[in-house]
């Protein structure tokens, strides 16, 4: 059964459609699993060939992995909550109640991207922590060091625009306590907040900015960094494992 | 090197068709300087292993999201102000810091110098040779390093920061023992006394982080004032 499966498998790898496709057809040799690499648009950023200690668990816990697998959990999730959403004050908060009451799985949805939401911001910090004890930040590393720095700032904001879109007490009085904060700021302290707020307090315009900024603005920017740091992971060679490093394992 | 038997040129014309010339003499090749061990194809050993860290991920998630709801407290009022009114986790460090410093500090200077640190560390060649915080002058260092030790203690006792000084006193104890266990060859404490002054200050740094969040999120109750997080306080 499993053999009739493989092979039926494989004919249709063989045959014009999937090869029109793909551009390939079975990646049954060297030549044609790199094809499967650099000659597909989604995965060309990563190497044909990564080094065999790379792999070993303890190199990178896949933290990273992992953080780049919970953005797209986001974005779908995101996308899918998008449909039941108004970013307008009281209908956001109602449309709350009725992801949890009217639409099916909708508390669901949002228990997902909200699990999600605390957990990348998690993981993108052990994620780095673990790269600095692990001296990846070396050279040819330092840039990319740099761009995960801004990737963890964008974790950050787009968690916090998410957090003021139930429109409830506890995401009013957060971004309230850490908006009053940019006051601080001298000289243009005051302004910068209007400018966030589109007012002096949290309210509908505020409510209206966070939206943009969390599914459109923030979520692109992180986009085009995930791709600057990927492609770099490959262009500076890799993962950081010193030579004598898991010898004998 | 092989670099010096491979010769190349570009045409600098940019409106000529530029062609590159390059002469490889006998018994040179391309590969990349550097013994980088066995290699594997990404296609599909990594690829692989990235599938089954999504499936796991993906599975542990929707079971804790079947069971866990997302809090949904009264519609927003400003005129309800909750005592205590808390920011996401991830800020109830720098909640917790206002609680010690003015609003410019904890909100502003430390956060903006916290980010300048972490951009420029590729950048010290301190932290790129990495070499241990006792191998040169120890008995020099340890004087430095106690004196800003106990500077920076006296300095947040001033403030009342006690939050951010357990923390600091329990890393600047290790690193002081570490001076002590400087001559042991072997074993965990000889590892400690092995790091670098990066190390210790990345450590210290999440030392605090940690903690500070900790106390934030579940030490804190109305007007800031210590919990139990065990015991329900009613507003």
């Amino acid at each position: 059964m499993i053999t009739n499966f493989a092979s039926w498998l494989e004919t249709l790898r063989e045959t014009r459609v999937w090869k029109s496709i793909f551009r390939r057809g079975s990646a049954n040799s060297n030549r044609t699993r790199s094809l499967a690499v650099f000659g597909n648009l989604f995965l060309h950023w990563v190497p044909v060939k990564v080094r065999e200690k790379s792999l070993h668990v303890r190199v990178s816990y896949y933290l990273g992995s992992i953080s780049f697998l919970l953005f797209v959990i986001l974005f779908v999730t995101g996308i899918l909550l998008m449909f039941y959403y108004h970013p307008a004050a009281p209908n956001a908060y109602r449309d709350m109640k009725d992801l949890q009451f009217v639409v099916s799985n909708g508390i669901f949805l949002r228990n997902l991207h909200r699990l999600a939401a605390h957990l990348m911001v998690f993981m993108v910090f052990a994620h780095m922590f673990h790269v600095f004890y692990r001296g990846g930040y070396k050279p040819p590393h330092e840039f990319n060091w740099v761009v995960g720095v801004f990737l963890l700032l964008l974790t950050l904001f787009l968690s916090y625009t998410g957090y003021l879109l139930p429109w409830d007490q506890l995401a009013f009085w957060a971004v309230t306590v850490g908006t009053n904060i940019i006051s601080a700021m001298p000289v243009l302290g005051d302004k910068t907040r209007f400018l966030l707020l589109g007012g002096h307090i949290v309210g509908e315009n505020a409510l209206l900015r966070f939206y943009v900024l969390h599914v459109l603005i923030l979520p692109l920017v992180a986009l085009v960094l995930i791709g600057v740091h990927f492609w770099r992971v490959q262009k500076d060679g890799g993962l950081t494992v010193k030579p004598k490093e898991f010898d004998g394992k | 090197m092989a670099n010096s038997k491979i010769e190349t040129g570009f045409s600098s014309d940019a409106k000529e068709n530029p062609r590159r010339v390059v002469f490889l003499t006998k018994k040179t090749s391309a590969k990349v300087l550097g013994e980088r061990g066995p290699e594997l194809m990404t296609y599909p050993h990594l690829l692989l292993r990235e599938v089954i860290t999504f499936e796991i991920l993906m599975i542990v998630m929707v079971v804790i999201a079947l069971f866990w709801d997302a809090p949904l407290e009264q519609l927003a009022n400003p005129l309800l102000t909750p005592n205590p009114a808390k920011a996401p986790w991830y800020f109830l460090g720098l909640q917790e810091l206002l609680h010690f410093f003015p609003p410019f500090v904890a909100g502003i200077l430390i956060p903006t110098l916290v980010i300048i640190a972490l951009v420029v560390i590729p950048y010290f060649n301190v932290n790129i040779e990495g070499e241990p915080l006792w191998s040169r002058r120890p008995s020099q260092n340890l004087r430095t390093v106690v004196v800003s030790m106990v500077a920076l203690l006296v300095f947040l006792a001033f403030f009342n920061a006690w939050t951010i000084i357990v923390p600091t006193a329990i890393v600047a104890s290790l690193l002081v023992f570490s001076y002590a266990a400087r001559q042991q060859t072997s074993g965990w404490q000889a590892a400690l006394s092995a790091k670098p002054l990066s190390w210790w200050i990345m450590t210290w740094f999440i030392a605090v982080s940690i903690c500070l969040t900790a106390v934030g999120t579940f030490f804190r109750g109305p007007g800031w004032s210590w919990v139990w997080p065990w015991r329900t306080h009613g507003g």
